[in-house]
């Protein structure tokens, strides 16, 4: 069974129908990638699955289960977790707090526990920072762990957030671009990393632009253009699709036509 | 000698009740990054419901918990109809839209409960307690030890417990909040409740000593805003510090200088600590990212 599985999913803004009848399924430890030009419908797509948008038709299934519109927070629950594009670090925290805060979820006991500071509530908050060390290793940033998030460079908290995604111990994590404004060692290293979670039995799905990186690490690609899946199967099938190339270079290869005819 | 320690006394005392109207701010501040001015009006309903509910035969301990009780639920339903359904508008008008509820409750409250002043007895009698040669109500010692009791709770429940560290990380980013698992809705309603709880919990305990009536809420709330700001917007221990800062400087002025300047005073002050640290005594130095 598919542990992730988008059926006819659409919605429109106004008149625009910004996504369009996408269709597809992720099963564990499968690398899945959603590309298409700027506009395509991606971040969109990613919005609804992680329950940001509510659809306006189709269905999202979490291991066969109906989530489709449930409120992000209880898909973090259920073991759906992603990252975004444009970063959601609480920047006020240190680098450390903000992965220990990813544990929470199972760190919890009873309240009174907390208040009085009893030994159960101190271990649980101990084996919570443990693991956000463990985890900062494992994205390269041991070495920040106190400092404050919103001092950490693009690249870090890129890593950070990742992070903070892991520490949730998530069946399917959602990739916004994790490569976007990286140099190239920490693509690489993004890249690994990425490979790593999959091998462990994670399903992942990834946006990203960085075409090398997608055609390296995926299994599967789901090609959108104007809201509508275009084209899907393995990189290779993929990259010689005529229809993909057309909706990459067809805009600019009519344009470079028509300016020297 | 003995002036100075009347002044002071009388200072904590009102000071305590800033503190406890800046703590209200300091919950809803913290979980929404808005500065709720219909924090006042919670004070006077607080007050005003359990005077009517001592008129109405309840012994004043049943009373208040009904009025502290009743002033959360509309604390919750204030969140629900008008901030919850405005989510996603710009802060600035997240405020206003606090003013316009404050203005509100104040109406409604003039019709419900009349214009007039109300009183309520003192919990513990009204024989002044001497302390050297000064003197202070015994209704006072409720009022401060009703401030000590929520800030200590409050500070603990911010430090220790995960509920409060999900206040945090919601008031830090809410859509980072919602990626770790963390209910934002909940936490929403969890701090109007509270703040309106602590809010009316103030207006329970000093009603005995300055009367009651509709229109109480917006001196407090401004006087509990100010507080706030000097001790920095965000920090328990500055509401608590920067509240009782500002009764102290009022009540000084008030008896050295004249009551007359008692306000003007304590803003001069509070103005120029900000100038020179407008983050307030105890604030966190804002970081954000462009």
């Amino acid at each position: 069974m598919s542990l992730l599985a988008v059926e006819g999913l659409g919605i429109r803004f106004g008149g625009l129908h910004a996504v369009k009848d996408v269709g597809f399924s992720l099963k564990a430890g499968e690398i899945v990638s959603v590309i298409g030009p700027n506009g395509a419908g991606k971040t969109t797509l990613f919005n609804m699955i992680s329950g940001v948008y509510t659809p306006g038709s189709g269905r999202v299934l979490l291991e066969g289960e109906d989530v489709t519109g449930l409120d992000p927070y209880l898909l973090a629950r259920r073991g759906l977790s992603r990252t975004f594009q444009n970063l959601q670090i609480f920047q006020a925290m240190t680098v450390l707090e903000n992965v220990m805060s990813g544990f929470h979820l199972r760190e919890r006991g009873p309240v009174l526990a907390d208040l009085f500071a009893l030994p159960g509530s101190r271990r649980r908050s101990r084996e919570a920072e443990e693991g956000a060390r463990r985890l900062l290793a494992r994205v390269g940033l041991e070495r920040a762990a106190e400092r404050e998030a919103g001092a950490l460079s693009y690249g870090a908290l890129k890593r950070l957030e990742i992070a903070r995604a892991l520490a949730l111990e998530p069946k399917i994590l959602l990739l916004d671009e994790p490569a976007a404004g990286c140099n190239a060692v920490e693509t690489e290293e993004i890249d690994h990393l990425i490979a790593e979670v999959a091998a462990e039995g994670t399903a992942i799905l990834l946006v990203e632009h960085d075409m090398k990186m997608v055609m390296r690490i995926s299994n599967h690609i789901v090609v959108l253009d104007h809201g509508e899946k275009i084209a899907e199967g393995d990189p290779a099938a993929v990259s010689r699709d005529p229809r993909v190339i057309e909706a990459y270079l067809g805009a600019q290869a009519q344009e470079s036509t028509h300016a020297h005819g | 000698m003995t002036e100075l320690l009347q002044f002071l006394l009388s200072g904590i005392t009102v000071g305590a009740v800033y503190a406890l109207v800046a703590l209200g701010f300091t919950i809803i501040y913290n979980a929404s990054d808005v500065v709720n001015f219909a924090q006042g009006e919670f004070v006077m309903l607080g007050g005003m419901i359990t005077v009517f509910a001592y008129k109405a035969g309840l012994p004043i301990p049943v009373a208040a918990l009904f009025a502290i009780l009743l002033t959360a639920a509309i604390g919750v339903a204030f969140n629900r109809v008008a901030i919850e359904t405005a989510r996603g508008a710009p802060v600035v008008s997240l405020i206003i839209i606090t003013i316009g509820a404050s203005i509100f409750i104040q109406g409604v409250a003039q019709v419900v409960f009349g214009k007039e002043l109300h009183r309520l007895p003192s919990f513990s009698g009204d024989d002044p307690i001497r302390i050297l040669e000064a003197t202070i109500l015994p209704q006072s010692f409720w009022v401060i030890g009703g401030a000590m009791v929520v800030f200590v709770g409050l500070w603990l429940f911010f430090t220790r417990t995960l509920l409060g560290r999900a206040v945090l990380a919601t008031s830090n980013n809410r859509v980072a909040a919602q990626l770790v698992g963390i209910n934002t809705g909940f936490v929403m309603t969890l701090s109007f409740g509270l703040s309106a709880g602590i809010g009316a919990l103030a207006g329970v305990l000093i009603t005995p000593i300055t009367l009651t009536s509709y229109q109480v809420g917006i001196a407090l709330a401004l006087k509990g805003f100010a507080g706030a700001m000097l001790g920095g917007m965000g920090n328990p221990k500055g509401a608590l510090i920067g509240g009782l800062m500002l009764g102290l400087l009022e009540s000084v002025t008030a008896g050295y200088l004249s009551s007359q300047y008692k306000d003007a005073v304590a803003f001069v002050v509070i103005l120029a600590v900000l100038f020179a640290m407008p983050q307030g005594l105890f604030g966190r130095k804002a970081t954000e990212r462009v």
